[in-house]
């Protein structure tokens, strides 16, 4: 069933021309997925709650910063601790109350996003690294839904509309005809690393609602398979035609099922996720069917004996590999570093067969945050 | 005959935002000179576009072409 237009909230979008009545019933029957709500989600949730788009969804599980209110002008100082997803629907229910709202205070995972994408016509990812975006492209091909794409950096941004069937038969551009495979660890800075100019996710994430709001209306010309990019410093845009690569999909999943055992942490290892702090360390103590594993060498010091565990120096690891029957294997050395490396060997052995983690900065600051714990 | 090359994001860190060189016949001998002169460029990932077009073979370049040379961004 149709929902009712407001003639006086949408009254200057249904004057203007090509626009009208039908344009504005396109966009209260849309159903559309804002995957992250930080500097691109929230100006683009803004004016896509503002332009009355029936049912809009919100899927993040950060809360708000300090350190992110330079962009993410949606909230204020009280919501910092605050839930992303929860707070900016609360905030654009004030604005828009038509809507239908979804909050998904979680993080986009294999294991959740095609339950999650089913519910939406139109994917916008605003997400903030190479994980979830790779999980977000992926996840559209499998799922046939259109992607409005954007990303930020420093003080230019990228906007695309991906995966959009246009003509019967065409195969569509996605992500990975751009870029087939994740970027290594070091080679590209996030916004955290590198920082980011507060208007430039401001005006991409108000483009990538100007694309969606168009693909919805069929007004204009939305950037179907076309990537637009933009450079604050000296206000250039740049367009380039995209071409779908013969062979791109052979580096998706082929199924969900595919999907959901992929690892696109490992994929893209954005923040090593690979590696765990002390806390997750000391579950990992307590879990079951689980081999700690010290990567130093029998002489070095300080031996361990507060938990069970082996020594294998990383040097005879690979081949002793065949041995550790546990489903997780945690791995630890002095600093970190050898049990980084230790972690990565074994994850090219086991592959995603097996969970297999890295103590962060090593056993001796472990035992020194147990002295002070005592 | 020169060509021009443009580069984005961290891209432009490394060849800078924009360059001419002459003497290019096509995109592979395009990449291997720039690879030459900025090593770091062999460790990055990148979209290439002749004249605005994406590119996803050898393609064979002419006087005042334009190169764009394109990094991925993560940035949200």
């Amino acid at each position: 069933m149709d929902k009712q237009i407001s003639y006086e909230r949408y009254h200057r979008q249904l004057i203007l021309k090509d626009f009208g009545e039908a344009a504005q019933q396109k966009l209260l029957n849309a159903k559309l997925l804002v995957v992250g709500a930080g500097g691109l989600g929230c100006p683009a949730l803004q004016y896509l709650a503002a332009a009355g788009i029936g049912t809009i969804g919100v899927v993040d599980n950060d809360i708000v910063a300090l350190s992110n209110l330079h962009r993410q002008i949606l909230y204020s100082v009280a919501d910092v601790g605050q839930s992303k997803a929860k707070t900016s629907i609360a905030i654009l229910s004030q604005l828009n109350p038509d809507i239908d709202f979804h909050a998904y205070d979680i993080r986009l995972t294999v294991d959740n996003v095609a339950e999650i994408f089913r519910s939406y016509d139109f994917i916008l990812d605003g997400s903030d690294n190479f994980a979830t975006r790779y999980l977000v492209n992926d996840a559209c091909v499998l799922l046939d839904k259109t992607l409005i794409y954007g990303a930020v950096a420093q003080y230019e941004g990228q906007v695309a509309i991906f995966n959009c069937k246009t003509v019967a038969g065409a195969v569509p551009v996605n992500y990975r005809d751009l870029f087939p495979e994740p970027p290594a660890d070091d080679e590209i800075l996030n916004c955290e690393e590198a920082g980011v100019l507060g208007v430039v996710p401001g005006i991409i994430g108000t483009m990538m609602a100007n694309e969606a709001i168009k693909l919805i209306t069929g007004v204009g010309s939305p950037a179907i398979d076309k990537m637009i990019t933009y450079d604050a410093r000296n206000n250039k845009l740049y367009e380039i035609e995209l071409t779908a690569v013969p062979g791109t999909r052979s580096r998706i999943p082929d199924s969900l099922d595919a999907l959901m055992r992929t690892n696109y942490e490992w994929l893209c290892s954005a923040n090593s996720p690979l590696e765990i702090n002390n806390e997750l360390f000391n579950e990992m103590l307590q879990a079951e069917s689980v081999t700690l594993i010290d990567v130093r060498e029998s002489t070095e010091l300080p031996r361990i004996n507060q938990f069970e565990h082996l020594n294998m120096p990383l040097s005879l690891l690979e081949e002793n590999a065949t041995k550790f029957s546990t489903e997780t294997i945690v791995l630890f050395c002095q600093s970190g570093k050898r049990s980084l490396q230790a972690a990565q060997n074994l994850h090219q052995i086991f592959g995603d067969s097996k969970k297999i983690y890295s103590l962060r900065n090593g056993i001796v600051q472990w035992l020194q945050q147990q002295k002070q714990m005592v | 005959m020169p060509i021009n090359v443009i580069a984005f994001g961290s891209l432009s860190e490394i060849v800078g935002e924009s360059l001419q060189l002459e003497n290019i016949a096509d995109t592979n001998s395009l990449i291997s000179e720039l690879n030459k002169h900025y090593p770091d460029l062999q460790h990055s990932k990148f979209m290439i576009a002749v004249n605005k077009k994406m590119i996803n073979a050898n393609t064979p370049l002419n006087t005042n072409d334009t190169v764009a040379l394109m990094s991925p961004f993560s940035g949200g």
